[in-house]
């Protein structure tokens, strides 16, 4: 059987329909997708652009072993996990997470899994831009 | 040993590039290399944490590097 788990990291547009059409499969009977986009303001400070750095070789080793814990935990049919790097604007599509499972539980639970160990685990950064300077975010306490 | 450090996000400006050299003794830990770098760069004592991967993968404080190691300082991600 092909392998179902697509890691991509991109530096350009990210596409939501390309995750959405790689986990499609035929035993599936929920699709869930999450879309991370950049907001304009974070705790009442308005926000001008983002910057995503990544460690891009150990980022996918990162990701792939979310999406084999997935695969391996939630039975799932198909995965892909696509993250942006570099200048983003307000809107734009920080990541996308697309998993197909047989049933909605799995499905909602793996993508929420896949997010949130993405955000402790994936060496990838985010640097927002202000009108009066710039911050790593979670760098500090 | 001397060895070569590489660093992103935050690490990159505390250490002022992409890489830093650094002077471990034989069979140091990941532990002494982060003594080292906070000692080198004291920057590194007001960040939330941070980590060291050796080639490619998060060690543990008390993995001993050895020669050859690829060795990234991992400063607190914030992906997504």
């Amino acid at each position: 059987m092909q392998e179902k788990i697509d890691i991509q990291i991109s530096d350009q547009e990210l596409i939501i329909d390309s995750c959405y059409s790689f986990v499609q499969h035929e035993g599936a009977g929920g699709n869930a997708l999450f879309v991370g986009s950049v907001r304009s303001q974070t705790s009442g400070k308005k926000v001008i652009k983002l910057e995503f750095e990544a460690f891009e070789s150990m980022a996918r080793k990162e990701l792939r072993k979310i999406a084999e814990a997935i695969m391996d935990k939630w039975q799932a049919l198909g995965i892909s996990i696509h993250h942006r790097t570099g200048t983003l604007a307000i809107g734009e599509i920080a990541v996308i997470i697309a998993v197909s499972a047989p049933h909605r539980d799995a499905a909602f639970e793996a993508c929420q899994y896949a997010i949130d160990t993405l955000k402790v685990t994936v060496p990838i950064w985010k640097r927002e831009y202000f009108d009066d300077g710039a911050i790593w975010v979670a760098a500090h306490p | 040993m001397r060895v070569k450090i590489r660093a992103f996000g935050i690490a990159k400006e505390i250490v002022g590039g992409p890489v830093s050299q650094l002077d471990l003794k034989d069979k140091a830990t990941i532990s002494e290399v982060k003594d080292v770098l906070s000692l080198k760069y004291p920057d590194f004592s007001t960040l939330k944490k941070f980590s060291i991967a050796v080639n490619e993968s998060y060690q543990d404080d008390d993995y001993v590097v050895t020669e050859g190691d690829e060795l990234v300082i991992i400063p607190p991600v914030s992906g997504g």
